[in-house]
């Protein structure tokens, strides 16, 4: 199996779980719309990438032991903190868009022409998040929250990408021991969490739950 | 006259052999699920049609990768080829080949008497946000270019939020794909 595309696949389902997690309690209305649209749209292109990868996405997205998941740590966090949930967006954001637009150009053009519908549909996503990053780049609370999360970002990228985000995001690489943890191939403890809530239904009904 | 009754008169007589026309006639039947104005057909998302034998090939561009009508339309259009009387094949295409220019004329015109601004045109690059921040974007009740954005994301991925100055109407804004 691909292994990129598995932890495309990985990422966009758990950050959609993870930005899902805000729907109801996000500090204001327009905030509940637009990470409930997000978590969809996320979700949905786990399940586009899943179907390039297998005929049963949801065997695919539910059916794995927590190790054989590929999701980056990033997007593993639970973040409850809205200055540490905004800087996850944008640096995910950014660190999608260098590898999209590389699958872009990808020589299966089954590949090639999913990567550029999700595109064009995560150009909402870096508008939100470009938006609120104008708001709150000089808030101590979220430079911070920035400097916590960007070894985590640098996680989402094979190393040979990793100066292109740098450049992006005008943030410095740090030293390899403090990426320890913090790369595709580690996982969070948060992660076994999701997993278990995550596969609930599934779990009870393993052949495909009937509503 | 119902889809049953029809059905019901094909397979009555000599079978005539299902065609192109036929298909996309049925189509032109079939709601969007979450827009009901505009029919599949007119939303665009129907790419081909292909019939040999009796067995109908169709391709079908979903419009956003995480709508949630995406199964329902699908089960429409293998619903309407088989009260044809023929076998459906709809196959989803999931690529760019879908974008909002890809909506009629009929269906534009249907969308903003329903009170949903149009989409604008598709660019070459993905839409960015000083696009939607400009006031090109009409207000679809009073027609005044004095609107704003009010938010991205709307109650179904396909949409945002817009706000006229003039009439003091919020509105939404059918996103550019």
């Amino acid at each position: 199996m691909n292994e990129l595309l598995l932890g495309l696949a990985d990422d966009e389902l758990v950050i959609g779980w993870r930005d899902s997690e805000w729907t109801g309690i996000a500090p204001m209305l327009e905030e509940d719309v637009a990470f409930s649209s997000i978590a969809q749209n996320e979700i949905g292109h786990a399940r586009a990438v899943y179907e390039l990868l297998a005929d049963d996405a949801d065997a695919l997205a539910f059916d794995r032991p927590l190790d054989e998941y590929r999701c980056a740590p990033l997007v593993e966090l639970r973040l409850l903190d809205w200055a540490h949930t905004i800087a996850r967006r944008w640096l995910y954001e950014e660190a999608d868009r260098i590898r999209i637009e590389a699958l872009m150009e990808d020589a299966d053009p089954a590949v090639a022409g999913l990567a550029a519908k999700i595109d064009r549909e995560e150009a909402y996503h870096r508008m939100h998040a470009e938006l609120w990053h104008e708001r709150l780049r000089d808030e101590p609370r979220f430079r911070d929250a920035v400097a916590d999360l960007w070894p985590y970002a640098l996680g989402v990228l094979p190393p040979d990408q990793r100066e292109q985000l740098a450049a992006r995001v005008s943030l410095e690489i740090p030293s390899n021991n403090v990426l320890l943890g913090k790369e595709r191939g580690s996982h969070t403890d948060e992660l076994a969490e999701l997993w278990n809530e995550m596969t609930t239904v599934r779990r009870s009904a393993p052949a495909g739950a009937q509503w | 006259m119902t889809d049953m009754s029809r059905s019901a008169r094909r397979s009555a007589g000599p079978r005539s052999p299902v065609t192109e026309s036929a298909v996309w006639a049925a189509f032109e039947e079939i709601p969007d699920p979450e827009i009901p104005v505009v029919s599949l057909v007119e939303l665009g998302v129907i790419r081909s049609v292909d019939v040999q034998d009796g067995h109908v090939r169709v391709e079908f561009t979903p419009t956003f990768l995480g709508c949630p009508a995406l199964e329902v339309m699908k089960r429409a259009l293998e619903e309407k080829v088989a009260a044809l009387g023929a076998e459906p094949e709809v196959q989803v295409i999931a690529d760019d080949s879908w974008s909002t220019d890809k909506i009629t004329a009929a269906g534009l015109e249907k969308l903003r008497a329903a009170g949903f601004a149009p989409p604008a045109p598709r660019e070459a690059s993905a839409p960015r946000l000083v696009q939607l921040q400009s006031n090109v974007f009409r207000c679809p009740y009073c027609g005044s270019t004095q609107t704003r954005l009010e938010n991205i994301f709307g109650p179904t991925p396909c949409r945002s939020l817009r706000y006229c100055e003039s009439c003091r109407q919020p509105f939404e804004q059918f996103k550019t794909l």
